[in-house]
């Protein structure tokens, strides 16, 4: 497919060393004061014309914001935070709202073409306009903070399926986002959640309707471009009763010298007999070899696995940004519901990842799995840190929980750090970590094979991370295999 | 704001400090800070899954004259008894204690006569520096080897109706190649409320040898807190054990300092307990230096509304390289109400080492049970022997066979009396 071979062009592109996405489009920005106010948080909500309700549930979360303190359990050292040297908003510069490609600015799908994202030529292949009926990826395409294009509405439509950007679908599907918004990660939850609520300025919205099967995978392409932005989106995921969704993210950002925040909320829910499947893959600029520049990645994605026979898998492939905080969760409420979360994540140079994540058993015979596997090198630091409780009612849970830690070089760090709490006896947890380094004896059988040790290292990397990458779409896999090889480059001889 | 959320049982707190004799110096500094300090609660993150707000339901009244204690029995785990250290609350009891026929180079003797160092690393620690004035001393010189195990014995009493606290201070001191076994024992009657909060040093010289075995069988009404540090030297080997079955509360934190190369650290464990019981062991093994081995396996079985706290962290510091970490932690949920909190936990910044560590928490394999009960072995006694099998993968670890096999049969006597 020619999406693919793209992906692996873009891919090859990255390998010849620099990060090549770091280009900066310029877009006339309209872009808010420096700074957090309420007056800010007013003036978002004013700008994207929202009801009242959710004005003042922005403020609640901001008044509410100013109470908190930062956290600092996460084992991760970075200078603190101004929050008001940010700006909290910028949109691209659009006429009433594109209705189809035609009335993108230029630009923009210039952009698009450089990331690799193609979104013309899918829409060609596939057909926006009622051509061909080959199941693809819909993108919605999400440009600095707002939404601009989305492409197979048409098509999704026809199936009652509505996905589209949040402050749209606020329009759109007001009492759907009311009845959701906020239910599974609420505007108290943490320092950057409720930052998040404050001031999100947009991200993707969609509702799966009763036993509807997605035809296509859902995909957003986060971008972070104007200078100094943080970017705060916010995804919301319903999946009704007996309906299916593959979800795919996947970043990139421009290279730049000042850190940039990025807390994203994203929040699943999964009603009964549905499944959500949500896979990431975030290659934000990671900053320098001497960790200067770099993305502040501080992410709360949480999935309610509200009900019977409900699944929710999370993948997820970490090589970019400075910092990672984020931990993608389960709460497994539904009798028989299933939590999923596989993990690669890869820590380079001056790298910090502290990652994992929670799965809470509250239903019957509620099952999850977790495999996580993180790769240091240089000086970076990466930390799992997970939490499987079982609740008293959880009858006959069941967890299993496998890390596995890989060391390249003597400079870095590997840390696990699971909480298991267990308040049922029928429950079965097991958890299992490993530390250890890339083998000796495995690398020498490579070299003798007559492959450099570069590649000899990104083989047995991705042997390492198999279990994970496996889990990824297919559109996925092949970009992330080879960014795990980009990712270590470097870190070896 | 944080430093008050971060402290517990603050009238606990009151009644220590007011009760506390007149201390000038280091002493009456180290109370000072205890009493700023505070007790931590669970939102200290060490303290997370263990609170000690219910100190704060206690009366405290002064430990009872110890001399005028009766003692029926004194606890062993040898068939003829060697040398022993006797405390009944907290003091030491000359008369029970045997130190005569000890080699030359061995010393064994109450704290009282040596100078206590002042260690004040955590609240617990700093409280037992201040007020601990006995304890048991056992220094052992280089090249010596003890053929007969040393056994330090705590005894509880209380007067009347109030609570007692008291702080021994253990000192054991294996100088380079030289080789001891000691045996502590922690008994109480359930009748008694308590407080024992014990600090141990210990020292292992280079190539010396460490066999260290903790039974505690505290009253279920009691409290035991204790705080190991251990210091290990080159091609050192510590051999250590806790066995948990008593008190209300009890943690036992341990934390070993691997500082020579070639060092084997077994630091191991089980608990088995019931009712409204705690208990916590919370050890840290910090690897140091390259070229060493830490074994760590903790097992245990929790019934009724018992709660069992396990956190092992392995730190593995940048230069030690070629380190062997394993650590297993298993619990076996027997009742409805019972709960498990693990946090075995991986700090490494070394990139040439194998480590690994398990943890699982279940109940008893229903095809085992189905196993016994099919060739006519009796629910219950099915259920013994299959908890007496978990406990002993645990047991296993204990180097010295008699006290491996007292450990066992102190075990097996908790499983008979349910």
């Amino acid at each position: 497919m020619a999406a693919t071979e793209q992906t692996i062009e873009q891919v090859k592109n990255l390998a010849e060393g620099k990060y090549k996405y770091g280009f900066f489009t310029d877009i006339e920005s309209e872009t808010a004061p420096k700074g957090l106010s309420e007056d800010i948080v007013r003036f978002i909500s004013a700008k994207k014309g929202e009801p009242e309700w959710l004005l003042e549930w922005r403020l609640k979360a901001y008044r509410h914001w100013l109470t908190m303190e930062e956290p600092d359990w996460a084992k991760l050292h970075y200078p603190p935070i101004d929050y008001q040297d940010s700006y909290y908003y910028s949109a691209p510069k659009t006429t009433a709202g594109p209705k189809s490609l035609d009335e993108v600015d230029p630009e923009l799908l210039k952009t698009y073409e450089k990331l690799g994202i193609p979104l013309k030529e899918q829409a060609i292949l596939a057909g926006v306009e009622g051509a061909g009926d080959s199941p693809s990826i819909a993108v919605d395409a999400v440009f600095d903070s707002v939404s601009v294009a989305t492409t197979f509405k048409k098509k999704l439509e026809e199936k009652g399926i509505v996905f589209c950007s949040i402050s749209e679908a606020v329009k759109t599907h007001p009492d759907l986002v009311r009845q959701y918004l906020g239910t599974v990660v609420p505007y108290s939850d943490n320092y950057f959640a409720t930052l998040n609520c404050a001031v999100f300025t947009d991200g993707s919205f969609v509702y799966i309707p009763k036993g509807v099967r997605c035809p296509m995978e859902l995909s957003t392409y986060f971008r972070i471009n104007a200078k100094n932005t943080g970017q705060f989106e916010r995804t919301l995921i319903i999946a009704d009763e007996g309906s299916y969704v593959s979800y795919l993210e996947g970043c990139t950002a421009p290279q730049r010298d000042e850190n940039q925040l990025h807390a994203a909320v994203v929040e699943l829910v999964a009603l009964d007999d549905a499944t959500i499947k949500y896979s990431t893959v975030q290659n934000w600029y990671p900053g320098d070899e001497n960790g200067k520049g770099g993305i502040y990645n501080f992410v709360t994605k949480r999935a309610a696995c509200r009900g019977r026979n409900s699944k929710v898998s999370w993948t997820q492939v970490e090589t970019g940004s400075a910092i990672t905080w984020k931990y993608p969760s389960c709460i497994l409420q539904g009798d028989n519901s299933v939590g999923e979360f596989y993990s690669v994540a890869i820590t380079n140079n001056m790298q910090q990842a502290d990652t994992g994540t929670k799965m809470i058993h509250i239903g019957k015979n509620t099952r999850s799995t977790i495999i996580s596997k993180g790769i240091s090198a240089g000086k970076a630091q990466n930390t799992y840190r997970g939490l499987v409780r079982i609740l008293p009612k959880a009858q006959n849970a069941r967890n299993f929980t496998q890390c596995d830690s890989l060391l390249i070089g003597d400079k870095c760090g590997a840390h696990t750090v699971p909480y298991i709490e267990s308040r049922n006896r029928t429950a079965r947890v097991e958890h299992e970590a490993t530390t250890a380094k890339i083998s000796e004896d495995q690398l020498f059988y490579c070299r003798q094979r007559g492959l450099k040790e570069e590649d000899a290292v990104g083989l047995i990397v991705n042997g390492f991370c198999k279990e994970v990458l496996k889990e990824l779409p297919m559109e996925f896999a092949v970009e992330a295999q080879k960014l795990v090889a980009i990712s270590l480059e470097g870190s070896v001889g | 704001m944080r430093d008050e959320q971060n402290q517990t049982a603050k009238g606990f707190v009151e009644q220590v400090v007011a009760l506390a004799p007149a201390l000038s110096g280091a002493r009456g500094e180290g109370l000072a800070r205890f009493a700023k300090a505070g007790l931590p609660s669970t939102r200290v993150e060490a303290w997370k899954f263990t609170n000690l707000r219910g100190l704060d339901k206690l009366t405290l009244g002064p430990a009872p004259d110890a001399a005028a204690v009766t003692v029926d029995a004194i606890p062993t785990a040898l068939e003829t008894p060697g040398p022993r250290l006797v405390f009944v609350a907290g003091q030491y009891r000359a008369d029970l204690s045997r130190v005569d026929d000890l080699p030359d180079g061995v010393v064994l003797s109450s704290l009282a006569a040596e100078a206590t160092p002042m260690l004040g690393d955590g609240p617990l620690r700093t409280l037992n520096s201040a007020l601990s004035s006995q304890g048991a001393v056992l220094r052992v010189a280089a090249g010596l080897k003890l053929a007969s195990p040393v056994e330090l014995v705590f005894i509880a009493a209380t007067a009347g109706d109030k609570a007692a606290l008291w702080n021994p201070r253990i000192v054991i001191d294996i100088a380079d190649g030289a080789e001891a076994t000691v045996v502590e024992h922690h008994v109480g009657a359930n009748a008694d409320a308590y407080v024992s909060n014990i600090v141990a040093d210990v020292t292992v010289g280079i190539a010396a040898r460490l066999h260290h075995y903790k039974l505690q069988a505290e009253g279920l009404d009691a409290w035991h807190l204790a705080n190991v540090s251990t210091h290990l030297a080159q091609d050192a080997v510590y051999d250590t054990f806790v066995l948990n079955l008593g008190a209300r509360l009890a943690r036992h934190e341990a934390r070993q300092v691997l500082d020579g190369t070639g060092i084997e650290a077994r630091v191991s464990g089980a608990y088995a307990i019931t009712g409204n019981q705690v208990s916590d062991i919370t050890t840290l093994i910090d690897h140091a230096k390259p070229h060493c081995t830490s074994r760590e396996v903790v097992k245990g079985v929790i019934d009724g509304s018992a709660r069992a706290v396990f956190q092992g962290k392995i730190i593995v510091r940048p230069d030690a390289q070629k380190t062997d970490g394993y650590q297993l932690n298993r619990a076996l949920l027997l009742s409805e109400q019972a709960e498990i909190n693990s946090k075995p936990e991986l700090e490494i910044y070394a990139d040439d080492v194998k480590c690994s560590h398990g943890a699982t928490a279940g109940e008893l394999d229903e095809d085992q049970m189905f196993y016994l009960r099919a060739r006519g072995i009796p629910r219950n006694a099915a259920r013994v022997l299959l908890i007496g099998a978990f406990l002993d993968e645990a047991l296993e670890e204990i180097i010295n066979e008699t006290v491996r096999a007292y450990f066992r049969a102190r075990a097996e006597a908790w499983m008979g009396a349910r």
